[in-house]
């Protein structure tokens, strides 16, 4: 099939999975690994259509249980229109959409990181943002796990360990920061829905700050403090001198979200999950590195990241100056 | 003794470079531009790989040889197998060792990322 058969086939899919709807400017958003996301309107109203790529065998239905509690739970979230879920088709028979599909409202705003960071339009937003991002977590934090059923629990140093010895790139600095941090384990908070990629990208932001929390493909059940130490990586700073997303300073979010959840949070423990944050994003480029070698995706821009991961070498070095 | 006529290997890419600094990044916008920038870097990138590798290389393999170890994948296993913690004095010059390394990656992947916004 050609583009224009694909895309008009898509069309008409859409429509059938819309109860008839009139649909307009579908425009391909973006490719990634493991999903397309499309952008059309419907009846005058634009959504968006995330579409999962074959081969990727997460479970749709586990993230659109998540959206949904999210937003009951008062997480700023795009609202879920439909899924591939909703209606369980007789065995064999293919949703029309062709593939595991949700359909989300479209949310005004910006998600490129150096626009929010350096754009005057954002200047108010980044002065809220280290709050608005700490109260969505903390009201995240709080929704009971078993509104979301079916996500992963696993210990992320040991899942991010065996995912790097299926890399068969070995690191000497990775197996210094992962004899820390097994030597440096903070207590377990308690077992939590945890978003698992919440930094500057994910988020839409207007000028008046966080407007939703986009791409929850990576939720699990976790330490709530995940999220905190993510939002911190060197890499999400994208050139800031500000620790939080570029824009906040550590106390700011630790009280931002001490206020939003009732819970006291030790700056140790958000810095000891910053440091496996540093390692995962370092293992994370060998995998986008070799989406480009393996043919799944050519890409000089993916080639090129492989030869990020020694900033984050550096990053646990600094991190961990002084504390081994 | 290579047998290849001029430019250099160096010499080209610059060249490329430059034409892409010059000429491309003024005439693209979006993510064409975006691409182009990136595709600038890795050039940057390959021409300081040039210039520093030989050097690097021999660096590297005297480190690890100091170390007792005949690569990466030797010095990972035996960190992770916890061999390293149990001599503090060894511990203290392994981290010295691959900390040079990664010194050394940097100035060829991202000179910049060594000074840039370290309090």
């Amino acid at each position: 099939m050609s583009d224009v058969d694909r895309s008009s086939a898509l069309t008409a899919a859409l429509s059938d999975v819309l109860g008839g709807a009139t649909i307009a400017g579908l425009q391909r958003l973006s490719g990634g690994a493991s999903r397309e996301t499309w952008k059309f309107v419907a009846d005058g109203r634009a959504l968006i259509l995330q579409r999962q790529r074959e081969g990727d065998v997460r479970d749709m239905g586990v993230e659109a249980a998540v959206l949904r509690a999210a937003r009951i739970g008062g997480v700023a979230v795009p609202e879920l229109i439909a899924t591939s879920a909703d209606e369980p088709l007789e065995s064999g028979l293919q949703n029309p959409v062709g593939a595991a599909f949700m359909i989300l409202g479209h949310v005004d705003g910006e998600t490129i990181a150096r626009k929010i960071l350096r754009d005057d339009t954002y200047a108010v937003a980044r002065q809220r943002l280290t709050a608005d991002c700490a109260m969505a977590l903390g009201r995240l934090h709080a929704i009971d796990p078993a509104a979301a059923p079916g996500l992963p629990a696993i210990d992320q140093v040991e899942q991010y360990r065996a995912v790097l010895d299926t890399l068969d790139q070995p690191h000497p600095t990775f197996e210094l920061a992962f004899r820390w941090l097994e030597a440096h384990r903070t207590e377990p908070g308690p077992m939590r829905i945890v978003h698992g990629d919440f930094r500057l990208g994910n988020l839409m932001v207007g000028p008046d700050g966080l407007r939703a929390v986009l791409d929850w493909e990576l939720a699990h059940i976790g330490d709530p403090l995940e999220d905190l130490g993510w939002l911190c990586v060197r890499a999400w700073r994208f050139g800031s001198a500000k620790p939080v997303a570029g824009v906040g300073e550590y106390d700011e979010l630790i009280e931002a979200y001490r206020e939003a959840s009732c819970a006291a949070v030790d700056v140790e423990a958000v810095r000891w999950w910053e440091v496996l944050g540093t390692l995962k994003w370092g293992i994370m480029c060998i995998i986008q590195l070799q989406a480009h070698q393996s043919g799944a995706s050519r890409s000089h821009e993916l080639a090129a990241i492989g030869r990020r991961v020694c900033e984050t070498e550096y990053d646990l070095f600094l991190a961990l100056e002084g504390r081994w | 003794m290579i047998p290849h006529d001029a430019p250099s290997a160096q010499e080209m890419l610059a060249a490329v470079r430059e034409w892409m600094e010059n000429d491309v990044l003024a005439s693209t916008e979006g993510r064409l531009n975006f691409h182009t920038r990136v595709a600038i870097n890795v050039l940057a990138m390959v021409e300081r790989e040039l210039e520093l590798g030989p050097e690097q290389a021999a660096a590297h393999a005297e480190r690890l040889a100091a170390l007792g170890f005949e690569d990466d994948r030797a010095l990972a296993a035996a960190i992770r197998s916890g061999a390293i913690d149990d001599d503090p004095t060894l511990a203290v010059q392994v981290r010295a060792e691959v900390l040079a390394s990664v010194i050394d990656k940097l100035r060829v992947a991202n000179p910049k990322y060594l000074s840039d916004g370290r309090g």
